[in-house]
């Protein structure tokens, strides 16, 4: 196998050293991490070795020798590089070689041993490829996505050798924390011997947020402990928190705030990214709030709110006036039935008029509730939104009834008329069984069966029309919810954090690596230089979307249609943990 | 050592394959497809602003004519950043992988880099495209599960599509330096 070394490019034009890395055997690879100038100490770097090896895990060692002069090495020079391969034993043992300004390289290797394998390798074929040690530090692989149909304890592949390559880079920064300042035994080049990198920022920061999360936790647990007291579990506070979308937002950004201020340090970059993420979410909801709020209290925007609020609660309420007036007469050309008609049609009426009562009793209290909601909004957006589904949810309560209503009727109907047909066709059905058995009724059953069946019959289309005009009004109040719910949950789950570090820090996020061949000559080893593949923003969001409410609708549209025709009730947006009705 | 040479693609369009010898190890094979044509720009580009126009005259709101201009533009903008693919790149490097890049009109590169141990084969395999039968190049990929399996097929070259004269120099290297990998890896 062609023989690969992976150097960092910040030692390109360093002095004359020791090679310092890791020997991959089974992708025949030598990373090398930092290169160790003369004059040292054969004892102290050995030392320094086992340190790094112990504190880091890694198998750090010796690979070999690289030299930068001014012409080509002269013999004693060589001879000289050779015999550090007896102080340093490293089977294969690497020489590099470059040219003071000159851009191609020299590369040889040598092997003490003799091969056990009879096809021996004739001369071991070199490639050099040239890595960002500072970017391969910084990024994370993230490995192709498993296909679906893998079972999850399936024998991992072995890791490849690019992922060993990163992963060798990533673990050896205690190799790095010296740099050209110390004053240190040996003297060694890598990508911080410039200086170590720091931030004061960052320092003051991470002194000063263990005791402010310490004090946020706590007030946090205790908001917590007194949410989940007994008082609001009893019934109708329960019923009523769980029902409310608001409550579950509230629910929801409790646990965020929890997350983010807990004490537990990430273990892993997925929970500081999932950490971040949440930082971020938060931080946006609430600026987006602060905006919603101050454009809501300026020009006293509330009071024109409330000032047309309930005109407009007027006007939908005479709207459903008219319509049932429409439904009372000939709709659409139909013959109704005239006193079922007159009935549903009175009874609904009343219902109006009741609402536009208790609308008008709320009528001064209007402009307090908006503006004690307008200042909800200083906890983020999605509450407000939320709080602006719910208040739909209530203003559209005398439609969600009508739909009960008809629903019911409609349902009960449909049951009636399909167990009366079974009877006109002299069947039954058997509920032990579970399936339909012929059954011999008598002259007076069969008689009031078909009587009662075409009663049904003909009240059908009556029924049918109410059901039909409340259920697409409901929908229409159910779409306006769920465009609302859709804008929350999109606040709720995009990973900000995340899409701006591929925007702006493209490296951190790795799909992969990228070759390009650098300039070449025959006879000398190939050169490559190996860039990061950031990952694609579809990955992005897809590997870090936040987990959002779940309150997706369970239903597919199969099933809801099939809901629909046989009359049941639709619950689209049902909570996680609510009963089945 | 470099050299090029013309084929045509299944619609008879002109392409160059560019062959690159870096080492025995290294090859790189580089497809230019052919370029966006002036005329069927300009065809495209004066049936949308004769639409826009003929709207104009029915709706007398000199809003369609900018919009029309606006639409032309960021298509034309789109088209060039997310479809037109310029030339394709295969890039073969003997024990470390197989990379392929795709460089679109507007100067965006897309790679994908597959590592030698996931590469099982590559072979030309025949595709039902339409009315037609064609020819393409693909990678096969090993399945960790499976030691005889395969767990997905890659496909090359798919934007320029090259007839089967093209596909066989290309294997015929490939298989080259394949086969070679294949013998090396075999020995400690």
């Amino acid at each position: 196998m062609v023989l690969k070394a992976f150097f960092p490019t910040c030692c390109v034009s360093v002095d004359s050293g020791l090679l310092v890395g890791r020997w991959v055997p089974e992708h025949s690879s030598a990373v090398v991490l930092a290169v160790l100038h003369f004059p040292f100490i054969p004892i102290q770097v050995k030392q320094l070795l086992a340190q790094v090896r112990q504190a880091s895990q890694v198998g750090v060692a010796v690979l070999g020798t690289w030299c930068h002069c001014r012409q080509e090495p002269e013999e004693s020079l060589g001879r000289f590089l050779e015999g550090l391969g007896a102080v340093f034993p490293h089977e294969p043992w690497l020489q590099l070689c470059r040219e003071r300004g000159g851009t191609f390289w020299s590369c040889e290797v040598t092997r003490r041993q003799a091969p056990d394998a009879p096809s021996a390798p004739g001369e071991d074929q070199v490639m050099l490829i040239f890595y960002d040690q500072r970017q391969l530090l910084l990024s994370q692989l993230h490995p192709p996505t498993v296909l679906p149909d893998r079972q999850a304890g399936a024998t991992p592949a072995s890791t490849g050798g690019l992922a060993a390559v990163f992963d060798t880079v990533a673990r050896s920064e205690v190799l790095f924390r010296s740099d050209r300042f110390d004053e240190g035994p040996v003297r060694l080049s890598h990508w911080q011997s410039e200086g170590v990198e720091a931030s004061i920022l960052a320092e003051l920061a991470r002194r000063a947020s263990g005791p402010v999360c310490l004090l946020l936790a706590s007030l946090l647990s205790l908001v917590s402990a007194v949410g989940a007291c007994r008082v609001f579990k009893l019934w109708p506070l329960s019923f009523v928190g769980s029902k409310l979308s608001t409550c579950e937002q509230l629910r929801h950004r409790l646990e965020h705030l929890t997350l983010i201020f807990s004490t537990r340090k990430a273990e892993n970059s997925a929970q500081l990214m999932r950490k971040a993420n949440t930082v971020a979410s938060v931080l946006l909801d609430v600026a987006l709030g602060l905006t919603l709020l101050s454009w809501l209290h300026g020009r006293s925007r509330i009071g024109h709110l409330a000032d047309a609020l309930v005109p407009v609660a007027d006007h939908v309420a005479e709207e459903l006036q008219h319509l049932l007036q429409w439904l009372m007469g000939a709709p659409a050309g139909l013959k109704m039935n005239r006193a079922l008609d007159q009935v549903l049609g009175r009874f609904f009426l009343y219902h109006i008029h009741l609402w536009i009562s208790y609308i008008h009793l709320m009528s001064p209290f209007v402009e307090h509730i908006l503006w004690h909601v307008g200042l909800s909004a200083c906890l983020g957006l999605t509450v407000a939104l939320s709080l602006l589904s719910d208040i739909i949810a209530l203003l559209t309560f005398h439609i969600y009834c009508f739909y009960v209503y008809g629903a019911r009727l409609y349902c009960l109907k449909i049951h009636g008329l399909s167990s009366l047909w079974r009877l006109f066709r002299g069947k039954k059905w058997n509920v032990l069984r579970q399936r339909v058995d012929s059954c011999s009724y008598d002259l007076d059953q069969l008689f009031i069966g078909t009587l009662l069946f075409t009663i049904l019959l003909f009240l059908l289309p009556t029924t049918a029309l109410y059901y039909l005009v409340f259920t697409l009004l409901r929908l229409l109040v159910v779409a306006v919810q769920g465009l609302i719910h859709l804008l929350v949950d999109l606040i709720n789950s995009l990973p900000l954090y995340s899409l701006g570090l591929r925007l702006c820090r493209p490296y951190r996020l790795a799909a992969g690596v990228k070759f390009r061949v650098l300039q070449h000559e025959a006879g000398r080893p190939l050169r490559l230089l190996m860039q990061i593949n950031p990952l694609p923003y579809s990955r992005v969001m897809h590997t870090y979307r936040l987990p959002s409410c779940g309150c997706h609708p369970k239903d597919s549209w199969g099933a809801l249609c099939r809901k629909l025709f046989f009359g049941e009730l639709i619950y689209p947006w049902r909570q996680r943990g609510d009963k089945q009705d | 050592m470099e050299d090029e040479r013309s084929f045509s693609d299944i619609c008879g369009g002109r392409l160059a394959l560019q062959r690159r010898y870096y080492s025995p190890s290294c090859r790189e094979f580089c497809l230019s497809c052919p370029r966006l044509s002036l005329r069927s720009l300009t065809a495209v580009t004066c049936t949308v602003w004769l639409a826009a126009y003929g709207l104009f005259t029915l709706c007398e709101n000199s809003m369609i004519l900018s919009a029309a201009i606006f639409i032309t533009l960021l298509g034309l903008l789109g088209y060039l950043h997310f479809v037109k693919i310029d030339q394709e790149t295969l890039l073969i490097i003997d024990s470390l992988g197989i990379q392929m890049t795709s460089s679109y009109a507007s100067g965006k590169e897309s790679t994908t880099f597959i590592e030698m141990d996931k590469v099982k084969d590559i072979v030309i395999n025949e595709a039902i495209y339409m009315q037609k039968v064609i020819y393409y190049l693909c990678i096969l990929l090993k399945d960790p599960v499976e030691p005889h399996g395969i767990s997905q097929v890659v496909p090359i070259f798919q934007s320029a599509k090259p007839r089967l004269d093209c596909l066989i120099e290309v294997y015929r290297s490939c298989q080259e330096i394949l086969a070679h990998q294949k013998a090396t890896s075999t020995s400690p």
